[in-house]
């Protein structure tokens, strides 16, 4: 009992160390992020500021995933106003219906609906596809490749402004054989994963973006981080996180806003953040993560993302965790993120009480379960999860409420696998033995029958 | 008349030497015909010759005697008379006429079933397999006899003798098949699980060109066993089993496969309501009761999961997670299973707290070494005889036949590492 005290005592004062210097922290960091967090907060998500920061179909899918998606009223009408307002500056009816039924007249006349807009854009839109059609199938006689190309080029544009997302990819893809530089294959690829990406088949957006990567130029900065992006989004949608993280934190400086119409540096941030998080190790998060100059500039973007990283690293989990469910209401109405934010959220709470343990002989459960706020008995159970996946090696003396750390004996685990082994080939072997004999006698069987 | 004493003198004169012998058994033979025509005056006969000299006369008379049916005052002299022959009777002499003895044993096993008495064949029969069988590893068509013997006479323990020696040739599939079987039986009775699901496994996976009763019964049990023993059901039957097995034997045995799901979801109450559903078809099956001792197993494992995660837990924490009824039920299960060894800890009555202590063995022991050392050395013997078993096969005219007509086949290119075809 002895040495387990002497082991045990250290381990409180460092306990109460992370529990104190996570308490004294938290004002500091939390108002020097207030002022530039553009998005993000532990206040409702500011839809204006957020909606800012794209551009095009993905700005409207955005807004109208966070009226879906958000209970407080005020929120959702804001969404769609805004939402209203953008699709009005476009050509796509089918949204615009689709808004106008969800607005349904709550906000007032000048959001109603505008048949005469409609009737408009849609006889419009008659006319430029059959312009359209005639100028490809003039292009098309005079087989002039160049041509060919832009004609597709042009029809996946208007099918793609017009809300026909397949036929948009279809056109796109068939500039393919018309494609004459390796720029127009990167554009051909481009356009494709960007309707991939909004028709949500991010299969597509896979192999578009290796097929981008294997032409033989090399490739400007802001393609190449574009490309990262989508394949990131791709490793995400698929619950490859560690793939994920490590595509989004390749992504380069050069990005910038150029890539509005799929995603915002904000998001690179906060994606590969909290991926990086939740699949990597110590050592990984460190090197790829937290001494990376080009993350960093996009982590400064969303400074509670960096802190709630920088916290974990340096084992304030109470912070950590503070930060992270600040974040959770707003990550829940990301289009991206939602569907992942639990599991996500599992796995670095898991890691957090991981790596809580791992350096000590025995901890204390009430002061574990103080820095992770929560209670002993729900501490317990978490912790009874992990010990049976294998993911903490490690006994709970439920009576005195303290966790051990239990070493493998390797010997006797050695010992113990052999002898296990033996048997398994003792037994193997035998019955193989006797499943030949059954065969020799069968073919002797059959022999004797011929002759 | 005549020719049946002069059999009877015959026998007498050429019991001696082996070449006698081995003309007597081609008379035998010859008369074999005669004799079962005068079956029924053949037993006074059988007093002039004696089982333990003439054992090959006596066994052809004797196999003529009991030839035809039965009554159950006969039976009692007959089975007297038989175990007296297969205690007396030359092993030589009798090997040359296995199928008479093979006859006989299988009568006397009758008839003692008949007496109802399965007991009292239980010792001749362990003679008559030792007798008749060349070497320690012939499967003989007497062991699955002997072994129902056992079972009926609840005598497990002498057939566990006849269980612990390998097995490797076989004369008749059949044979090994019941004899797997029942060994599988007598094992879950002595509660040699690991034995038993080992027995049930070759019978599962053995080479069988259509399905049989015997497998499908035996894959019964091997999924209740593979639960109590392991804790989960047999996921899939190896690739080498037959491909009639891995087709169909799933489909006969539908309620032990969900059974066995239900058992992996954990929940025993979900399985307790389960079992109750379908108490006709297991007992229906003979299984009802190794059923019950899975449904129990259950308790044990999540018992055991426990000592894994935790150092002390009180009794009533253990009664919520292992879903029992009270503390005093859960001190009940962990008192028996520290009896049993299969746990290591300590009850603290005072608090209603258990201790779980690691496995004390430490693999240092000179019993242990011991242990360790037999192991290899029974390994080794066996990898010797896995690599003779191997030459021999390469050396198996029909083997080489098919292999080197599918080597045409199928390469090319390296036929002359093995030569086509062979024909010897």
């Amino acid at each position: 009992m002895d040495g387990i005290e002497g082991a045990s005592n250290p381990t409180m004062e460092e306990m109460q160390a992370n529990g104190t210097g996570g308490v004294d922290e938290l004002p500091l960091t939390s108002t020097s992020t207030r002022k530039n967090r553009p998005i993000v907060s532990g206040e409702p998500l500011d839809i204006e500021a957020y909606a800012g920061l794209y551009t095009g179909r993905t700005k409207i899918k955005r807004l109208m995933f966070i009226a879906n998606h958000c209970d407080n009223p005020g929120m959702q009408l804001e969404a769609l106003r805004m939402a209203y307002d953008e699709i009005k500056k476009g050509e796509n009816t089918h949204l615009y219906r689709e808004v106008v039924q969800k607005i349904d007249g709550r906000l007032g006349p000048n959001y109603a609906m505008d048949a005469a807009w409609c009737s408009t854009i849609e006889r419009k839109a008659e006319l430029r596809k059959e312009k359209l059609e005639s100028e490809l199938n003039a292009y098309r006689t005079n087989l002039i490749k160049e041509s060919i190309r832009m004609g597709y080029n042009d029809f996946g544009d208007f099918y793609y402004a017009h809300g026909a997302l397949g036929d948009a990819f279809k056109s796109y893809v068939r500039t393919r054989d018309y494609c004459t530089t390796s720029k127009h294959i990167i554009q051909m690829c481009l356009n494709a994963i960007l309707v991939s990406i909004e028709m949500v088949q991010f299969s597509n957006v896979t192999s578009y973006v290796s097929k981008a990567e294997q032409t033989p130029e090399a490739l400007d900065p802001p393609t190449v981080a574009k490309l990262c992006c989508a394949a990131g989004l791709a490793h995400l949608e698929a619950k490859k996180y560690k793939l994920a993280a490590r595509k989004f934190l390749e992504v380069g400086p050069e990005l910038g806003n150029s890539y509005s119409e799929v995603i915002a540096p904000q998001d690179v941030a906060t994606y590969g953040g909290l991926c990086a998080l939740a699949s990597f190790d110590r050592t990984e998060l460190k090197n790829k993560v937290i001494d990376n100059i080009n993350f960093r500039d996009f982590l400064e973007l969303v400074p509670e993302v960096r802190e709630l990283i920088n916290d974990f690293y340096s084992s304030h989990y109470a912070s950590c965790l503070e930060y992270l469910g600040n974040l959770k209401s707003n990550l829940m109405l990301d289009i991206h993120l939602y569907d992942h934010v639990e599991t996500l959220y599992d796995q670095i709470r898991n890691k957090a009480l991981i790596q809580y343990t791992l350096p000590f002989v025995s901890v204390d459960m009430r002061m574990m379960a103080d820095a992770f706020k929560t209670s002993v008995v729900g501490l317990e159970k978490e912790l009874e999860a992990l010990i049976t996946d294998n993911q903490i090696q490690a006994r709970i003396d439920s009576h005195n409420k303290i966790l051990y750390a239990r070493h493998a004996d390797q010997r006797n685990a050695t010992f113990q696998r052999v002898l296990q082994t033996g048997n398994e080939f003792d037994q193997e072997v035998r019955a193989m033995l006797l499943r030949s004999s059954l065969l020799k006698y069968d073919y002797n069987l059959r022999a004797s029958r011929k002759h | 008349m005549n020719s049946v004493e002069g059999l009877v003198n015959q026998i007498q004169g050429l019991s001696t030497t082996a070449s006698d012998v081995l003309s007597l058994q081609n008379l035998l033979k010859q008369a074999d015909d005669s004799l079962h025509a005068e079956s029924t005056r053949l037993l006074p006969f059988l007093d002039q010759l004696d089982p333990s000299k003439h054992s090959l006369g006596y066994l052809y008379f004797l196999e003529a005697c009991t030839a035809g049916p039965v009554t159950k005052e006969q039976a009692g002299s007959y089975v007297l008379m038989i175990a007296r022959f297969i205690t007396s009777c030359i092993a030589e002499q009798i090997r040359l006429a296995p199928d008479k003895f093979i006859t006989v044993c299988k009568r006397f096993k009758d008839q003692v079933l008949l007496l109802e008495e399965p007991l009292r064949g239980v010792a001749p029969m362990l003679t008559a397999i030792r007798k008749l069988q060349s070497s320690s590893e012939h499967l003989t068509a007497l062991h699955p006899e002997f072994l129902l013997l056992c079972l009926l006479s609840r005598c497990y323990k002498a057939g566990l003798s006849i269980l612990e020696e390998d097995v490797f040739e076989v004369d008749q599939p059949r044979d090994l098949f019941l004899f797997c079987y029942y060994g599988g039986m007598i094992s879950i009775g002595k509660k040699w699980f690991r034995k038993a699901l080992e027995l049930l496994h070759n019978v599962v996976t053995a080479p069988m060109s259509t399905v049989n009763a015997i497998a499908v019964e035996a894959f019964k049990k091997y999924i209740l066993v593979s639960l109590i023993h392991h804790g989960q059901s047999p996921t899939n039957l190896p690739k080498y089993a037959s491909s009639v097995a891995q087709r169909n034997l799933k489909n006969l045995c539908q309620p032990y496969i969900e059974l066995a799901n239900s058992y992996s979801n954990g929940k025993i109450a979900d399985i307790e309501t389960y079992v109750e559903a379908n108490k006709d078809k297991f007992e229906s099956d003979n299984n009802l009761g190794l059923v019950k001792q899975a449904v129990s197993s259950m308790y044990k494992r999540n018992i055991q999961r426990l000592t894994q995660t935790y150092l002390t837990l009180s009794l009533q924490d253990i009664a919520n997670r292992v879903q029992l009824n009270s503390p005093k039920e859960a001190e009940m299960h962990v008192l028996q299973m520290i009896k049993d060894g299969e746990i290591y800890a300590t009850i603290n009555q005072k608090d209603g707290m258990v201790r779980f202590l690691e496995d004390p063995e430490q693999y240092k022991t000179c019993e242990m070494i011991e242990h360790i050392d037999s192991s290899i050395q029974r390994l080794m013997t066996l990898s010797k005889k896995l690599n003779g078993v191997d030459e021999l096969m390469s050396c198996d005219p029909l083997y080489l036949l098919k292999a080197g007509r599918e080597r045409q086949r199928f390469d090319f290119d390296d036929f002359d590492n093995v030569p086509q075809r062979f024909n010897i």
